[in-house]
């Protein structure tokens, strides 16, 4: 049953980089609109509305996952990286709430300026966050007795490194945003502005990739050397790379699926490359006492519970959500 | 979570009536619905990292165990999100029934995430389904932990109070309009749907509440007394109502008390012996002066509810023509805030009764607490989000309502 649950987690955590990472890319486009504010904002209201919650749920899906079946990681990830993610969910908290005031007020009037400003900029924040924690936690530099206060809960995130993994992320989400938002418009001046858009991603997410590399030699970090020694990950890597061009052939084409689903396998190589130079650790730790998947396994008798609560969870949830982006998705952009 | 039932109720009646009013109504809802549910799925993806950020200790030990409720919880937070996006937005999408049936999978969902939650603190109060040796947890039964000893009462209780505190907070605010003069027939509507929900559960409720009661006296004896500030162990122990508990003298000042009945109450024999605090060690008491207080709000408020739905249905059944007089509208505007009052206060009986343990004989609050400095902190920004969110969450509805009114034919009748 470990090994169910290990795949449910990181389904969970894949779907939740794909669909929640493109709420966030679009919140985060907004922030960059420029003069084109209003033409965007209306274009993220109506491509996220119906299905921005569910989009969401993932992260709930992972956190309940993690403190259910891997108790060790998520209390010490709580404890190491506190800070980063406090502020993680005050950024959780205003963009939700904001995005939903945005939508409900009754009055159209200068409170709406007010709502986007803070939702795109919460946009920006979480993703930075939620990138620089999993540098953080990738590090090394976690420990369990920390002799300062510097050295158990500042140090872990504040360092090139996480940071650098936080500027990818931002990016990486504003990629797969960007993929999704371009056919949800007909409109061909706000495509083209919205094709500019992510192929300003795309370079940022280059050199932010590269960044990290870089900065794991500078920070002392063993990722660049894990991933160079990791052939696996190296052909992946170079495999979603080589696909962009094709991607920009099928959207210059306007084929809304194939270029949406290119994108996913994209994200989905970068994630499954990352994944595999570190299976089965999960935390990194200073004292090189790594916590691993199996390290942190909860016993069997919770493990059996949880595996078959994700079963019949997903044969509920998969369908009602596919029915959710049927109606408001597939079935629109048939008519 | 029952603002969904509410809107359903007014959508089939929509549905079934066509009447444009319930239509109306219906739509109003669903703005609070949506207003609410995302402050609610935002705070619920937050507290999941919280348990963790502030009790780190407990979570390590209580994840293994307790996880199962949340694993559910999960999925029907999910389903829940879902269907409100199906709901809020498929208005002539979907078929009308299928989009009705959504709606009410919003509502089902949300109680049945309510209980699951529940079913985690009730297994803080009645800990199950493992044996702890040296300080740590073996042999661990999440079966067992989820079907614990307190799950029934607790759930129903706050199931019930769950209704019951929404469906009077939405019937008074629609009062409170009314007696504001604005004099619209679809809050009068509004009125009657969220009263006859509500008035049900404020009858029940005492009875959950006796149950919940007999149930405290069994498992820990120690809340139950400290509810009552009962100091010593008492043959045929009165119940207390209202008065001050003094810790330090060990007695309670002022109140009422009624012989017996506390025996009664707790074990349905007046003349049976109630455990007082006397019998415990004095560094397990939890704190006696704001338990005591809080059960005697809570139930205080509990009553008065049970008395407006009574009242409610006499006039509905026998006096129609007094039911929107200007006295019973009083009555509902201000019963608003006592249901969720009453959940408060009830909470602070039964986490602050289990002082100073947060696993019930098993672990002690300041043993799981994140060792993390400056909590104070972190305590005050998410007090002062929550205080702004609320704010805002109230001058969205005022605006919601404005916009409402605006749209309503203005009735020719002067009676408020």
């Amino acid at each position: 049953m470990l090994y169910v649950v290990i795949i449910f987690l990181l389904v969970a955590v894949f779907l939740y980089c794909l669909l929640g990472g493109a709420d966030f890319g679009a919140g985060i486009i907004e922030l960059f609109a420029g003069s084109n504010k209003e033409k965007i904002k209306s274009l993220v209201s109506n491509a996220m509305a119906p299905i921005w919650e569910a989009n969401h749920m993932w992260v709930v899906i992972t956190v309940v996952i993690l403190f259910m079946g891997f108790p060790a990681v998520y209390t010490q990830v709580s404890i190491s990286l506190y800070i980063p993610l406090i502020l993680l969910l005050i950024g959780v908290v205003l963009r939700g709430t904001a995005f939903t005031f945005r939508h409900y007020d009754a009055v159209q009037d200068g409170s709406q300026e007010i709502y986007s400003r803070i939702f795109a900029v919460s946009s920006l924040l979480v993703s930075f966050f939620f990138g620089l924690i999993i540098g953080a936690i990738v590090s090394g530099k976690i420990t369990a007795a920390p002799e300062s206060f510097y050295e158990g809960y500042l140090h872990p995130w504040i360092n090139l490194f996480s940071i650098s993994t936080g500027v990818f992320i931002c990016s990486l989400f504003v990629f797969t945003a960007s993929v999704y938002l371009i056919s949800e418009t007909t409109e061909k001046d706000l495509r083209e502005l919205i094709i500019r858009k992510t192929k300003l991603a795309t370079l940022v997410m280059v050199v932010s990739g590269a960044m990290v590399f870089i900065f794991s030699y500078v920070e002392d970090v063993d990722f660049a050397e894990r991933f160079l020694n990791h052939p696996v990950s190296i052909v992946i890597i170079v495999l979603a790379t080589a696909a962009l061009p094709l991607l920009w052939k099928i959207i210059e084409k306007g084929l809304i699926w194939p270029s949406r689903i290119l994108a996913g396998v994209q994200l989905f190589f970068i994630l499954a490359a990352f994944y595999l130079i570190y299976f089965p650790e999960v935390i990194l730790m200073k004292n090189g006492d790594n916590i691993t998947l199996f390290s942190a396994a909860a016993p069997e008798a919770t493990l059996t519970q949880l595996g078959w609560a994700l079963i019949i969870g997903s044969l509920l949830i998969f369908p009602t959500l596919f029915y959710l982006y049927k109606v408001f998705k597939i079935d629109r952009n048939a008519g | 979570m029952t603002m969904p039932f509410l809107m359903v109720i007014s959508h089939w009646i929509w549905l079934k009536k066509k009447k444009k009013i319930y239509l109306d109504l219906t739509k109003t809802w669903s703005k609070g619905v949506a207003i609410f549910f995302a402050i609610g799925a935002v705070s619920g993806t937050a507290l999941s990292f919280e348990l963790g950020l502030l009790w780190p200790g407990f979570m390590k030990h209580a994840g293994p165990i307790i996880g199962m409720p949340f694993s559910w919880e999960g999925t029907a937070f999910f389903i829940e999100a879902i269907c409100i996006g199906l709901f809020l937005y498929g208005w002539n999408r979907l078929n009308p029934y299928i989009h009705w049936a959504s709606g009410l999978i919003v509502g089902i969902s949300g109680v049945l995430s309510g209980i699951f939650v529940v079913t985690a603190n009730a297994w803080m109060n009645a800990p199950a389904g493992f044996d702890w040796i040296n300080g740590q947890a073996y042999n661990i039964r999440p079966f067992e932990a989820m079907f614990n000893p307190a799950w029934v009462s607790e759930t129903l209780h706050m199931t019930i109070a769950a209704f019951e505190a929404t469906a009077f907070g939405v019937a008074g605010i629609h009062a409170i309009l009314l007696l504001r003069k604005h004099n619209f027939e679809i809050h009068k509507k509004a009125i009657i749907i969220a009263l006859s929900f509500g008035s049900i559960f404020a009858v029940l409720q005492p009875l959950s509440g006796d149950h919940s009661a007999k149930d405290v006296a069994q498992r820990q004896p120690e809340k139950l007394a400290a509810m009552e500030g009962l100091f010593h162990t008492e043959k045929s122990a009165g119940l207390t109502v209202g008065g001050i508990p003094d810790v330090k003298n060990q007695e309670m000042k002022l109140g009422i008390k009624i012989p017996g009945l506390l025996s009664f109450l707790a074990y349905g024999d007046f003349n049976a012996e109630v455990k007082g605090l006397n019998e415990f060690p004095r560094e397990n008491w939890p704190p006696v002066l704001p338990v005591h207080i809080s059960f005697q709000i809570m139930v205080a408020c509990g009553f008065f509810l049970a008395a407006v739905g009574v009242v409610f249905w006499l006039l509905r059944w026998k006096w129609k023509k007094y039911l929107f007089d200007k006295k019973f509208l009083y009555l509902a505007a201000v019963s608003t805030p006592l249901g969720f009052l009453a959940v408060e206060a009830g909470w602070t009986v039964t986490e602050v009764g289990r002082q100073p343990w947060i696993i019930y004989n098993i672990m002690k609050t300041a043993d799981s607490v994140t060792p993390v400095p400056g909590q104070i902190l972190h305590l005050s920004v998410f007090i002062l989000i929550y205080l702004i969110l609320t704010v805002v969450a109230v001058w969205l509805m005022r605006r919601q309502i404005r916009a409402l009114h605006a749209s309503q034919p203005q009735e020719g009748s002067t009676e408020a």
